[in-house]
């Protein structure tokens, strides 16, 4: 049996959590004080997800780097590939919020895009 | 341009963050036509553009926006309005009169007579010097926020080993971007016994990478004459004053510091406009208005916010205030009774606003304040002078977190005596 | 090449013999092992002018500080630097000392001061010019002629002004090692002066190295001397602090020296220091805990209620201490055409005019100079637009439309500003240079919003990658690289 404790972040109280695993089965979750701790507990634990939130690379801009985001979650364990295979992207000016800069970034059926505006030069 | 014209404007907003915006967003749909918002970076929408992560809107558009993106919904509201802005515009002086000196490269050094001028420059870091962290004065130590410019808008890393001074959210976010960058952030170092930022940010930011967090410790050396080579750090006791023989010696080559933010009111202060000790920022009233009629503040200039989403909210009142005033001169013709001064004490740290013209409110007004340590179980209590209305019980309340209070001007126009409003925390 | 002198020290002694001799038809060049002039004492000391009273009578330190004192004027006008005589006071909390104050006013008249120039004041006398001061004030020395100065700008104008004349300075350029040679050609002797960068060849040394003099002296010369690092802490405070005080307020002066001050400084600020603390480090400028609260201790014995929450930042400089507690300025016995200038710890600042002027004298006689016909002793400082008015402002802003942005906002200083720093003789190079010639990031964020948009400048302008920019040369480069360059390295 695993024993795993974690904090909630679903509100500011923080409650320590501690989840009973057997392999992928939660046995038990103790520790929260409503739902929602009980719900981010199961998932943190079983599958943990991030929003990754960086920069791309730009070219012939008025800025050089362009911030860029996940437009969903991705795998917690993959966020070092994602940020990999985000640092090899370089995009060209003009950039709008929501272009997409990285189709299905490292096969997880998420795109990464951009967040902010950057006129070409 | 010539020197000796002076343009005039109804509304001279000084800052073009979040704060700033908001408000002129929130004047103009209150009917204020020449409006002005100057803005010394190259571009809109302030501290936000370097705020890459996410978190922010949530109140506001009930979506979970990055920073650059929550500052285009305003900016887009901006251009939509044809609000007048300049850019690279730094304001050097406001006199008590409303009139507004500028300088940037093209106009020269320009002045404006404003109506009203809503005060909306944010707030600076408080640097190592204001520590007096003992040490060498080697490159490699910055704020959090500066390396957090070079990181996400110049394209720079501040360095490769890094040590963090301060677990407020700039420090824990910063940790998270150096150590995706390719940095490793070796400690978070932490001088309260508690952080002060949020429990998500320890966790995403600090847990997620096994990014050790110290709490109750302070940096007491910096070794590295040219360049930092490594920061000693120790424990520190209940007077915050480090404890000898529990130094722990890191190697680094970057040392970054979030150690506080402090409202920029230097030109405030130039003015007349007098200052809360406490928060650092301007007095004001229900109308977020200074001692200066006709001057506003909001935003981080005011008090230090943790949500842009108040930021926002506390600027549209602003707006709202400041095109009233250009409208119908001011107010004080409204007042049938004396303001109502609201005291914060036994816990709570500050209010905002600080008094109450309860003529002059909205029927709701949202009192601002922070609490001073960190209560659980514990209770908001509202008194009308001795008498208390208000006890609410609250799960928790963090110094890093803002709270509030909703007062109805109903409520406060019963009772024409009313003198004090106080907030206190009370254990039972 | 053979210079006729080579000067090793850039700091405040040496700008300011490289000055006077460029009055002479001199081949003259400075050597300097930091990325700049002023980096080493010059850079962190208490920037006060001093009357000239402290000094024992008949030293050279006397004679050097009350000449000093007496050119400065002229000097600053001259060279367009900062400075104003605020007035010093020396202040008596033990009735036991009291007698300690006539001392240092007969000191005073032996050394050469007017006695108009000095007083004696009692407790309320003292009150009425500082209300500040601890209420344990008995009396005080008042000296009217002490004051301050900008000791960056008064190094960087003489070197500066010296370059103009004609005088090599070569940067990052450390002296190994000394020794005798001889021209082949005439036989005439010389000295060959090994640096990493190479050889240099002088018929004269002028050893103005401040903390490492005696290591060159001792290189050339059986008679050794010693000098010791006297680290002194200080603590600077916000300019809303600046008028706490408008004298420099001292206590009485001790055996290790003038004691912790407090003191206005010329750009506003409030300056606090410095301890005295013999050290072996020759490049031990770091504040230690103790240091610093030992000057936050002393200097409240004689100023109460420091606002010491107004604290911007704290350093410590290194004073070059000699045993013999004098000033060394000759030449060597044993070393003929080896001047020393040694042991310039304080009142080194204070002579440093009188010191150049002393040195070239002495050079003039013995090698009866020619003066050049042209030389030139004036020089205009950086162009602060705030002191224009606005039509002058404007006018030039659109002639030069970067003095009309801001780069440092605490203080003010534009972009024109910075950019006179980097292209004037000796300009700027770091973001220390450029902060020690226009003030850009002295204020109170300490150039947390200058500092990304400095390093631009400076990569636009010399062409200097990123990467390479340092905060004072050497090693002290500010960014290791760019984003997405290292990812999946090991560090």
């Amino acid at each position: 049996m695993q024993k795993r404790e974690l904090t909630c972040i679903g509100c500011p109280m923080g409650c320590q959590i501690t989840v009973e695993l057997e392999g992928e089965e939660i046995r038990s979750v103790t520790g929260n004080n409503c739902q929602i701790g009980d719900r981010y507990a199961r998932k943190e634990v079983i599958h943990p997800e991030r929003i990754v939130t960086t920069t791309v690379v730009v070219t012939g801009g008025d800025k050089e780097r362009c911030s860029v985001k996940t437009k969903g979650n991705i795998p917690k364990d993959r966020i070092f590939d994602c940020m990999a295979a985000i640092n090899r992207v370089s995009i060209a000016a003009p950039v709008k919020i929501g272009d997409i800069v990285l189709k299905n970034v490292c096969g997880t059926g998420i795109d990464v895009v951009a967040t902010r505006n950057i006129h070409k030069i | 341009m010539e020197a000796n014209t002076m343009q005039a404007y109804d509304i001279v907003i000084v800052g073009g963050g979040p704060a700033g915006l908001a408000a002129a967003i929130s004047a103009r749909k209150s009917g204020t036509e020449r409006i002005l918002i100057l803005e010394r970076d190259g571009e809109l929408g302030g501290i936000l553009n370097q705020c890459i992560h996410n978190g922010f809107g949530l109140h506001t558009f009930k979506e979970e926006l990055t920073g650059p993106e929550y500052a285009d919904r305003f900016i887009e509201q901006v251009y939509a309005l044809h609000i007048e802005y300049k850019l690279d515009t730094m304001v050097m002086d406001i006199s008590e009169d409303k009139v507004v000196t500028a300088m940037n490269r093209t106009d020269g050094m320009f002045q404006i007579q404003a109506g009203a001028v809503i005060l909306a420059m944010g707030c600076r870091e408080r640097p190592r010097g204001a520590l007096n962290i003992p040490g060498y004065r080697p490159a490699g130590i910055y704020s959090a926020g500066t390396a957090q410019r070079l990181v996400n808008i110049e394209g720079y890393m501040p360095g490769r080993e890094v040590v963090i001074l301060g677990s407020g959210d700039i420090g824990l976010i910063m940790a998270r971007r150096m150590t995706l960058e390719g940095a490793q952030v070796k400690v978070v170092a932490e001088l309260m016994p508690y952080s002060g930022g949020l429990k998500r940010n320890i966790v995403q930011c600090l847990d997620d990478f096994g990014i050790p967090l110290k709490l109750s410790h302070t940096v007491v050396d910096i070794e590295g004459k040219e360049r930092v080579k490594a920061v000693t750090i120790a424990q520190v006791g209940k007077d915050r004053k480090p404890i000898p023989g529990t130094e722990e010696r890191y190697t680094c080559d970057t040392l970054l510091l979030s150690t506080g933010l402090i409202p920029e009111n230097e030109l405030s202060g130039k003015c007349g406009i007098r200052l809360n000790p406490v928060t650092k920022g301007p007095f004001v009233n229900e109308s977020m208005e200074t001692n200066i009629p006709g001057v506003f503040a909001c935003g981080n200039v005011l008090h230090v916010h943790d949500l842009v989403d108040y930021v926002s909210e506390e600027a549209g009142r602003a707006g709202e205030a400041a095109a009233k005033y250009v409208q119908n001169g001011c107010c004080e013709a409204e007042d049938t009774r004396e303001p109502i001064s609201l005291v914060a004490t036994d816990g709570a740290r500050y209010t905002v606003p600080s008094v109450i013209h309860p003529d002059r409110m909205e029927d709701l007004l949202t009192v601002r304040f922070r609490v001073g340590a960190v209560y659980k179980q514990a209770y908001v209590s509202v008194y009308f002078d001795e008498e208390r209305v208000m006890h609410q019980k609250k799960k928790i309340m963090a110094p890093g977190e803002m709270e509030q209070i909703i007062l109805q001007k109903k409520k406060l126009l019963e009772k024409p005596d009313l003198r004090t409003i106080t907030i206190r925390i009370e254990e039972d | 090449m053979l210079y006729d002198v080579v000067i090793i020290g850039a700091g405040v002694s040496g700008s300011a013999i490289a000055r006077e001799l460029s009055r002479y038809k001199l081949q003259i060049c400075v050597l300097e092992k930091e990325e700049d002039v002023c980096c080493g004492t010059t850079k962190a000391n208490s920037a006060i002018v001093h009357a000239g009273f402290d000094a024992e009578t008949g030293s050279m330190m006397a004679k050097l500080n009350v000449r000093g004192s007496q050119m400065m004027d002229q000097i600053a006008s001259d060279l367009d630097v900062p400075f104003r005589r605020n007035g010093a006071l020396v202040v008596c909390t033990d009735p036991d000392e009291v007698d300690g104050l006539q001392k240092l006013y007969d000191r005073g008249i032996a050394n050469g001061l007017p006695a108009d120039s000095m007083e004696i004041l009692n407790r309320e006398e003292v009150l009425a010019l500082e209300p500040n001061l601890s209420e344990n004030v008995v009396g005080a020395f008042y000296a009217k002629t002490s004051g301050i100065v900008c000791p960056f700008l008064l190094n960087i104008a003489m070197a500066e002004n010296a370059n103009v004349n004609g005088v090599d300075f070569f940067f990052n350029t450390e002296v190994e090692h000394i020794e005798e040679d001889t021209l082949p050609s005439s036989g005439e002797k010389i000295w060959r002066i090994r640096t990493c960068n190479g050889d240099y060849k002088a018929r004269y040394i002028i050893n103005a190295a401040g903390v490492y003099a005696d290591v060159f002296h001792n290189m050339v010369s059986a008679k050794k001397i010693h000098i010791t690092p006297r680290r002194g802490a200080y603590c600077l405070l916000d300019r809303a602090a600046g008028n706490y005080v408008s004298h420099t307020v001292f206590s009485l002066p001790g055996k290790m020296g003038k004691g912790v001050l407090v003191t206005p400084t010329i750009h506003g600020n409030l300056l606090i220091g410095p301890n005295a603390q013999d050290i072996e480090n020759r490049e031990g400028t770091n504040t230690t805990a103790e240091g610093l609260q030992e000057i936050i201790e002393k200097a409240g014995r004689n100023v109460r209620n420091l606002p010491m929450y107004q604290v911007i930042t704290s350093f410590a400089g290194l004073r070059a201490h000699e045993d013999g507690h004098d000033f060394i300025i000759g030449e060597v016995e044993d070393a003929p055409r080896f001047i020393d200038c040694a042991g310039i710890e304080s009142p080194g600042l204070s002579s440093s005019p009188a010191i150049g002027e002393y040195v070239a004298k002495m050079m003039a006689e013995k090698l009866h100079l020619t003066p050049k016909e042209n030389w030139n002793g004036k020089r205009k400082g950086i162009l602060r637009p705030s002191e224009l008015s606005m039509e002058e402002r404007n006018a030039l802003i659109r002639e030069k439309p970067a003095y009309g942005r801001i780069i440092c906002r605490c203080e003010s200083i534009t972009e024109g500003e910075i950019l006179d720093a980097i292209h004037r003789p000796l300009g700027a190079r770091s973001l220390d240079g450029v902060k020690r010639r226009t003030r850009a990031g002295m204020g109170r964020c300490q150039a947390g919003f200058c500092s990304p948009r400095t390093m631009e400048i400076l990569h636009r302008e010399l062409g200097i990658p990123y990467e390479k920019i340092t905060k004072s040369g050497g090693d002290s480069k500010l960014v290791t690289g760019r984003t997405k360059e290292h990812f999946g390295e090991e560090a």
